[in-house]
């Protein structure tokens, strides 16, 4: 089938098998290998774009169904060299070990920031409940969150 | 100078690039001509292999090629297992199975298709008729007479048995004054669930006859020996990388059947081929941790002094051995007696083989296991002669100082136990926590303060107590133009060495933090290594990288003083200089490194250029300490839990960067509450996984957790020169019994001693269904 998609502002169009998932999509056909697959079931968010301004899992949404889309993913944040605020905030307070989880969980936070600019700890916790992390214990992704809501704005 | 940026909260070097979405994983790295790896896996815990069609699966599009155990049988290397014990039963481990399954996950075919849903297509064409075979997933069921073998030409499922022995046991058993207090606790299995699954690109080049792995592995060096071996290729001609690795944890410390037959299947066809381990896949056929079941026996007098601990373990080794399997529990009897001064000792260790997945290396790896024994115990202790929990451990911790013998034969490094339990003490306003609790038992509400004082024992060598070398090499070469390119031989994935290590090369030659590079994980670009695990990266590894710059250093200072005419021991780094003790004379360090790769006028005898290797082997291992306190709340009307508090406090030595200890702090830390209150994997009678999703297996989210309220003391060690002890399983070591005594605090209004984790709900409930009110023996 063939769709358009425009991805961080980007228009691709591809002929593409209609069971084709669009975190593969994303990943082996536009080339954006910064969104990853944990678990390929929409339980870990490690896949984790903005669809039309929506944080979704890309694991369990097929390319076809973003066909005429907008999707944004952790390499459409930074503008014109400078990091988006959850980027930095990431960086400054240690929001990452691994580094696996980080783009879905950034995605997620910017839907959180988008619909809440300050939120609570206990809402960016609810904020990012659909995103698993192994390294961290969260402590420090709820922090960088801060951050970046502090941050954000200026 | 070196004080200045060691210690320094530092931002991560490792973070632009993984923030960005720039980073490459095993999964991002694409090669042409790319071939994809498809397994067929056993969906039974026990049976017979009759037979194996791959005729359909042949014929599917794209499908290049699909391989059985048959197949590679004599072409293809056994798995591999770096324990040698006494009496260890090691059974053959075939990549893919030959005649017989014993786990469900046991790859059985592999498929190599030109893409990947291909091959997934044609997985799912191949035909396997099975002959179901009794399974056995009970280890005391294993060890009866007329249990279903695992390994029927082993004649038994009892694959080792270790003692550990020490002090007067006839003088304790001897002594009637003693309470003896006895306790089973079962330690259950869980999934590493790194949130990267494992994955592999083998790529073989026929003209040159060279082998490139790209693998998720914390091993590189020792992969790219094992793969060599089991590929039977001249070791010189392969080279593993360990790209971007997306959380381990101990699981990717391992050399996998999956790893082999990658290199087996780009070896046949010619063409690179890659394998991404799907999440299922990962929950059955990556290496699971913990699973022991632990009998113990504690003697201790009417005073609080415990005189002697008796352990009796059964530690569930799954069906094969993978890297480390049967020396893991081996740590946990090493461990046993956690920081007290208990003469008297006893563990036995049996391995048992039953029909699951191999139990291997999981953050802590045998000595969660032997901190929750002795942490549970002494609270058992505590309770038995109505001490505070506080009180009994005091009474049983040596005297701060160096080189504490234990009758385990361990000897701790340095300990100041006092010190730490005292700092959480106040840190958690023990004291008040005590009173409150006696306050809402009146409400009948239900509060529990649990506490866990841990050593651990870390920083993996030396190569005499190691499977596989305990030594870390590490490399700083000075490039012409000045800036320093560091090789480490550990491979870290998360921890920040490319910061921590970058601060000590840095403060060392005295130039700035920007100028240091640091690499890991290619075997052809880093000379040699054993790798990231048992929180020895810093203390070994960094260690190993000190005394490099250490090295480059006397070399840059004999070439500054031949200029300067003074004495090389004169000769001072700072600033980007090289000068006099009294700063009078100096010379740019860039100057000096022009003249070491220039070399017209070097002092005699002195070779050009400026890198130098060192191989670190460190003397003993190292054992960081702490205290956490967990404060619980139980729900009375239904059992759950929730953790209202937990405070840590942590001596993993001299602190390097702050903030990478609280976030290895923080990780631990979640992993252990994870297998307190709700982490389990379980397995039917049959062997069947029944937890083998991330629907069914209870990872924990960012909901779930108090805020860690953290602090450190600082007790340096002098087993290395940089006195670090490491820190990355020290909040999954000290956690579980923490949590586990805080709920069992809560709960022992009711009569409750002991509770198996996960710390379920209903587990819970039932207490509070039978037992008296909690008002009752609030007073």
């Amino acid at each position: 089938m063939k769709i358009g998609i425009k991805i961080n502002g980007k228009w691709h169009e591809n002929d593409v098998e209609p069971r084709l998932l669009l975190v593969h999509y994303l990943r082996d056909v536009a080339s954006l290998t910064g969104t990853h697959i944990g678990c390929e079931s929409s339980l870990c968010g490690a896949c984790t774009v903005l669809l039309n301004g929506d944080a979704v899992k890309s694991c369990t949404v097929l390319a076809v169904q973003a066909d005429g889309a907008e999707v944004t993913t952790i390499e459409g944040l930074a503008r014109d060299g400078n990091l988006h605020p959850l980027q930095q905030g990431f960086w400054e307070e240690h929001g990452l070990q691994c580094g696996f989880c980080t783009p879905g969980m950034i995605m997620s936070a910017c839907q959180l920031l988008a619909r809440n600019p300050h939120p609570s700890r206990g809402e960016i916790r609810e904020g990012i409940e659909g995103n698993l992390c192994r390294c961290t214990g969260y402590q420090h992704i709820v922090k960088a969150v801060e951050w970046a809501a502090e941050h954000s704005g200026k | 100078m070196a004080a200045k940026l060691l210690g320094e909260r530092i931002k991560r070097k490792e973070d632009p690039r993984l923030i960005q979405g720039r980073a490459h994983y095993v999964d991002d790295i694409k090669l042409v001509g790319m071939l994809h790896l498809a397994f067929v896996r056993s969906p039974y815990g026990h049976a017979r292999l009759t037979a194996i069609n791959t005729g359909a699966a042949r014929n599917a599009p794209g499908v290049v090629a699909v391989f059985t155990g048959e197949d590679l049988k004599g072409r293809l290397g056994f798995v591999p297992c770096a324990v040698e014990m006494d009496g260890l039963k090691i059974p053959e481990h075939p990549c893919l199975a030959i005649g017989e399954v014993r786990y469900v996950g046991e790859p059985v075919a592999a498929v190599v298709a030109t893409g990947r849903y291909l091959a997934a297509d044609a997985a799912a064409l191949v035909e396997v008729d099975y002959d179901m075979l009794p399974a056995v997933t009970s280890m005391e069921q294993a060890l009866e007479k007329g249990s279903p073998l695992v390994h029927e030409s082993l004649g038994d499922n009892l694959a080792f048995v270790a003692k550990i022995e020490g002090g007067d046991w006839k003088s304790v058993e001897a002594d009637p004054s003693l309470k003896v207090i006895r306790q089973r606790m079962i330690n259950q299995r869980l999934g590493p669930m790194a949130i990267e699954t494992r994955g592999v690109i083998a790529s073989y080049s026929p003209g040159e006859d060279t082998l490139t792995v790209w693998s998720s592995t914390q091993i590189p060096h020792l992969l790219k020996t094992h793969l060599a071996i089991l590929n039977k290729m001249d070791e010189s001609r392969c080279r593993v990388i360990a790209p971007e690795v997306g959380g381990a944890f101990g699981s990717k410390l391992n050399v996998y059947g999956e790893e082999g037959v990658a290199c087996f299947a780009s070896r046949q066809l010619g063409k690179p081929v890659k394998w991404i381990e799907g999440r299922r896949e990962n929950l059955a056929g990556t290496i699971h941790g913990r699973d022991q079941i632990d009998d113990v026996e504690i003697y201790a007098k009417p005073d609080g002094t415990v005189v002697g601990l008796k352990c009796f373990i059964l530690a569930d080794l799954g069906a094969y051995h993978q890297f480390l399997t049967p020396g893991i529990p081996t740590l946990t009897a090493m461990m046993v007696l956690g920081c007290y001064n208990i003469k008297n000792v006893f563990v036995e260790t049996k391995g048992v083989f039953t029909n699951k997945m191999a139990t291997d290396a999981y953050r802590g790896a045998g000595r969660p296991e032997a901190t929750y024994i002795i942490e549970r115990a002494m609270d058992l202790v505590a309770r038995e002669l109505g001490m505070d929990p506080v009180d009994v451990r005091m009474k049983n911790f040596p005297a701060p100082g160096k080189d504490i013998v234990l009758p385990t034969g361990v000897n701790y490094d340095t300990a100041n136990y006092q010190k730490t339990l005292k700092k959480v003490l106040k840190l958690s306003g023990y004291s008040k926590l005590r009173k409150e609790q006696v306050r809402l038992r009146k409400k009948g509400k239900l509060l529990g303060i649990g506490l866990s004082t841990y050593v651990e024992i870390c920083a993996m060598g030396p190569s005499s107590r190691m499977p596989a070398g305990g030594w870390e090499s590490g490399t700083v070469r000075v490039e012409p133009t000045g800036k320093v390119t560091v090789l480490t031989g550990a491979s870290p994935h998360g921890q920040g060495e490319e910061t921590s290590f970058a601060q000590i090369v840095a403060g060392e030659l005295g130039i700035p933090y920007d100028d240091v590079t640091v690499f890991h994980g290619d075997t052809a670009q880093v000379p040699m290594g054993i790798g990231t695990f048992g929180s020895r990266a810093t203390a070994v590894g960094g260690s190993a990288i000190y005394y490099a710059a250490q090295r480059i250093k006397k070399k840059m200072a004999r070439i500054a003083a031949h200029k300067l005419e003074i004495k090389p021991g004169e000769v001072v780094f700072a600033d980007g200089k090289l000068q006099s003790k009294d700063g009078s004379k100096s010379v740019a360090f860039t100057e000096i490194v022009t003249e070491a790769y220039y070399a017209r006028q070097l002092p005699p005898g002195v070779e050009p250029g400026l890198s130098e290797l060192y191989v670190f082997e460190p003397p003993n291992f190292t054992y960081p300490f702490g205290a956490h306190v967990a404060v619980t709340e139980i729900d009375a009307q239904t059992g759950e839990v929730s953790l209202r508090n937990y405070f840590a406090v942590d001596d993993c030595g001299r602190i390097l960067n702050p903030m990478l200890v609280d976030g290895q702090v923080h990780g631990g830390l979640a992993q252990g509450i994870g297998q307190a209150l709700w982490e389990e994997l379980i397995y039917d009678e049959n062997g069947q996984l029944l937890t083998g999703t991330l629907m069914d297996y209870a990872m924990p989210r960012a909901r779930q957790f108090p805020w860690f309220e953290t602090a450190n003391t600082e007790t340096r060690t002098p087993v290395n020169p940089l006195g670090v002890k490491g820190v990355g399983e020290a909040g999954t070591i000290g956690s579980t019994p923490a949590l586990v005594n805080s709920v069992v605090d809560a709960m022992s209004a009711f009569g409750v001693r002991h509770i198996d984790m996960p710390l379920k709900p209903e587990k819970i409930w039932v207490h509070l269904k039978q037992g008296a009110m909690p008002g009752r023996d609030a007073a």
